[in-house]
């Protein structure tokens, strides 16, 4: 096994990992050795190609088909140079302040989240789209949520450059999205943090990673790792896991120096998200513009986000519920599809959790609640009411039976829409939005503080989403790197007071 | 081998995705080929144990119309197969319903990943963006000055 020396170790590089290797740079200049793992490849600019199999298979988990352990819910989230960053939409929402309140944690407020979530904002180039690049699939949802009596919001959006080709899902295929694959990563490497893709970390020692390389496989897109394939034993003064609400608990539960860690893993929630399509009698703009640029918050009151979304035609299919002749009339009328996502907003609880199998592999424990079913349904009523609101003449909604809605039956949609209906594995649900697992607090279900610091390892940091302590009900990127700012503020001032390692 | 997961239950496979993908009715050996040979390949991906479900649960799908119709389903007439497939998606066994719904995911990784089927149903995405589609360019509205700006705070429509 090859060994190595560094002052910090980074594992993984979305919007955790690549913002605090940003913020580490400082070190670097004064001597110090940095280096960030990431177990996916980093692809280069023209392999991003819009292709829904080719680019899930290199920018996703499992090819974006990772499950939970009873198969009722799809988890995407990335694998790659800048993590889930390459593969989001963009959406920069501050988190709300209810909600940092709500989660209680010593030493966080809401001034310090809005504060460095602005610095962000200002780095990532986040501003509103201008109208004239708002597609119909958008506008009609504004329009349509203006009609019914409900209040939507722009959502601020990191481009610079965007063509509008939609694919945001796929990795922006015009380098246009502000991820931290375009902003914080390369800032990090400019500065000397060295950056290592394809490298897994397989456990953590005491002060020690232990990192699997591997080789790029043929026919699979991406540059080789800058180190050769192989196992190596890298020590070093902090390691701060950014591998988000999945791969983070992962690590620690696998590592027997961690794995007596209590409550690691506990508390993972997610925003379980299912697509609702409505027909229109004509075709839209929808396949073309960015696919989200508004969204409707009713988190507070009813528990559920309604966004804008657009999809591709297989993920479009799979999200559909059922199969068939109803299904495929939708499918043909792709052109004059408008599509609004659901969110229901889940707080977390300790049975739903991230646990590890004999070979170490993830395995996420969830179960959908009463209260999300409700909010689901209440959620789709409202998004059905906005489609025909909108024009629509007739709409697919996953917690009907037939999951098809005519406009003369419009009037009727909450008797239509109904929790019975919401068939768990029937029912196409997924999440992108994952959280939870090392949560911050005080008290037994704590893993962390609000610096990322966990009891009894002075040398582990945790700065990713899985120290939130419940759900965002908002979308997480902006938080997380908030979040990592402030840990990253804290590994700084405490290893740049430290001696630096020699070896290599 | 992971490469010849669907070859021996292939009539099962077929029959059930005719009747999930209803265009495939019509499909030729060429597609049908194109199309299993995709999935072989999501397949090579996934856990061997997972692989061996999905023949054992496509068999058992066969037989499943047995008590019912004293004929498996590859040789039921397509109203009783869809009939049968539609009431099992709605099983009370979850583990049913999630069969069949990891059927069709399968079916509809084959099918709607095609070009032939993108164009088919209209779906015109492409890196150019608005470059690509001149005339949803010329219905577009002109910028105005306020439609640019960097934005800190969470702004209303």
């Amino acid at each position: 096994m090859i060994e190595r020396d560094y002052d910090v170790v980074i594992v993984g590089s979305g919007a955790g990992g690549g913002t605090v290797a940003q913020e580490l740079a400082p070190l670097v200049r004064a001597g110090k050795k940095v280096v960030v793992f990431e177990q996916g490849p980093k692809l280069e600019d023209h392999e991003f190609t819009g292709r829904e199999l080719e680019m899930s298979a290199d920018l996703y988990e499992d090819g974006g088909g990772f499950l939970t352990a009873d198969g009722t819910m799809t988890l995407a989230f990335g694998r790659a140079y800048g993590g889930s960053t390459v593969v989001y939409t963009g959406t920069s929402l501050i988190a709300p302040s209810r909600v940092i309140r709500r989660w209680s944690v010593p030493g966080l407020d809401f001034a310090d989240v809005e504060r460095r979530s602005q610095k962000y904002m200002a780095e990532n180039s986040v501003h509103f789209l201008p109208r004239v690049l708002i597609n119909e699939n958008n506008k009609l949802f504004a329009e349509g949520c203006a009609r019914a009596g409900y209040h939507a919001e722009q959502f601020p959006l990191n481009l610079k450059g965007c063509k509008g080709s939609g694919l945001c899902n796929l990795g922006c295929p015009n380098a246009a999205k502000m991820g931290t694959n375009r902003v914080q990563l390369p800032n990090a490497e400019a500065e000397g943090v060295e950056v290592v893709t394809r490298a897994e970390v397989r456990r953590l020692e005491d002060h020690c990673a232990i990192v699997h390389v591997t080789e790029k496989a043929p026919g699979r897109k991406g540059l080789p790792s800058t180190w050769a394939p192989g196992e190596y034993r890298v020590r070093a003064r902090m390691i701060v896991l950014c591998g988000g609400p999945i791969g983070t608990p992962t690590l620690l539960l696998r590592s027997p120096v961690t794995a007596a860690i209590k409550g690691v893993g506990r508390g993972f929630t997610c925003h379980p998200a299912h697509i609702l399509v409505a027909e229109h009698d004509r075709p839209i703009t929808n396949d073309v513009g960015h696919p989200k640029s508004y969204f409707l918050d009713r988190a507070a009151d009813e528990g559920y986000v309604l966004e804008t979304c657009m999809y591709f035609p297989f993920v479009t299919a799979k999200n559909l519920t059922g199969f068939g002749q109803e299904h495929a009339r939708f499918m043909l009328r792709f052109p004059r599809l408008q599509m609004i996502l659901v969110l229901a907003c889940d707080g977390a609880i300790p049975e739903n959790r991230v646990t590890v199998d004999k070979a170490g592999k993830p395995v996420v424990h969830y179960t959908f609640s009463p209260p999300v079913i409700k909010s689901f349904v209440a959620a789709t009523r409202a998004a059905a009411r906005i489609f025909f609101a909108a024009g629509a003449v007739r709409v697919h909604a996953p917690e009907a039976q037939p999951t098809a809605i005519d406009r003369r039956d419009a009037y009727r949609v909450d008797d239509l829409i109904t929790a019975a209906n919401f068939l768990p594995g029937r029912t196409s649900v997924s999440a992108a939005h994952l959280m939870g697992g090392c949560g911050m607090g005080r008290g037994p279900r704590s893993v962390t503080d609000s610096r990322g610091r966990v009891a009894g390892f002075p040398w582990l940091r945790v700065a990713d989403a899985s120290l939130f302590p419940d759900a965002l009900e908002i979308n997480p990127y902006l938080t997380i790197m908030a979040l990592a700012d402030r840990v990253a503020e804290g590994v700084r001032n405490e290893v740049g007071a430290m001696s630096t390692v020699h070896a290599a | 081998m992971a490469e010849h997961v669907l070859e021996p239950v292939r009539p099962i496979f077929r029959a059930i995705a005719t009747a999930i993908v209803p265009e495939l009715r019509s499909a030729s050996a060429n597609t049908w080929t194109e199309l299993e040979s995709q999935i072989e390949r999501a397949l090579a991906e996934r856990p061997a144990p997972m692989r061996r479900q999905l023949t054992s649960f496509l068999r058992l799908l066969d037989w499943w119309s047995v008590p019912r119709h004293g004929r498996r389903l590859t040789k039921l007439d397509e109203a009783k197969r869809n009939a049968l497939l539609e009431s099992l998606e709605r099983h009370p066994l979850l583990l049913i319903r999630r069969g069949i719904w990891g059927v069709r995911t399968l079916v509809f990784l084959g099918y709607y990943t095609r070009d032939d089927v993108m164009t088919f149903i209209g779906y015109r995405g492409h890196k150019d963006g608005w470059s690509a589609r001149p005339e949803a360019q010329r219905e577009r509205p002109a910028a105005t000055p306020q439609d640019v700006g960097i934005v800190h705070k969470r702004p209303l429509v």
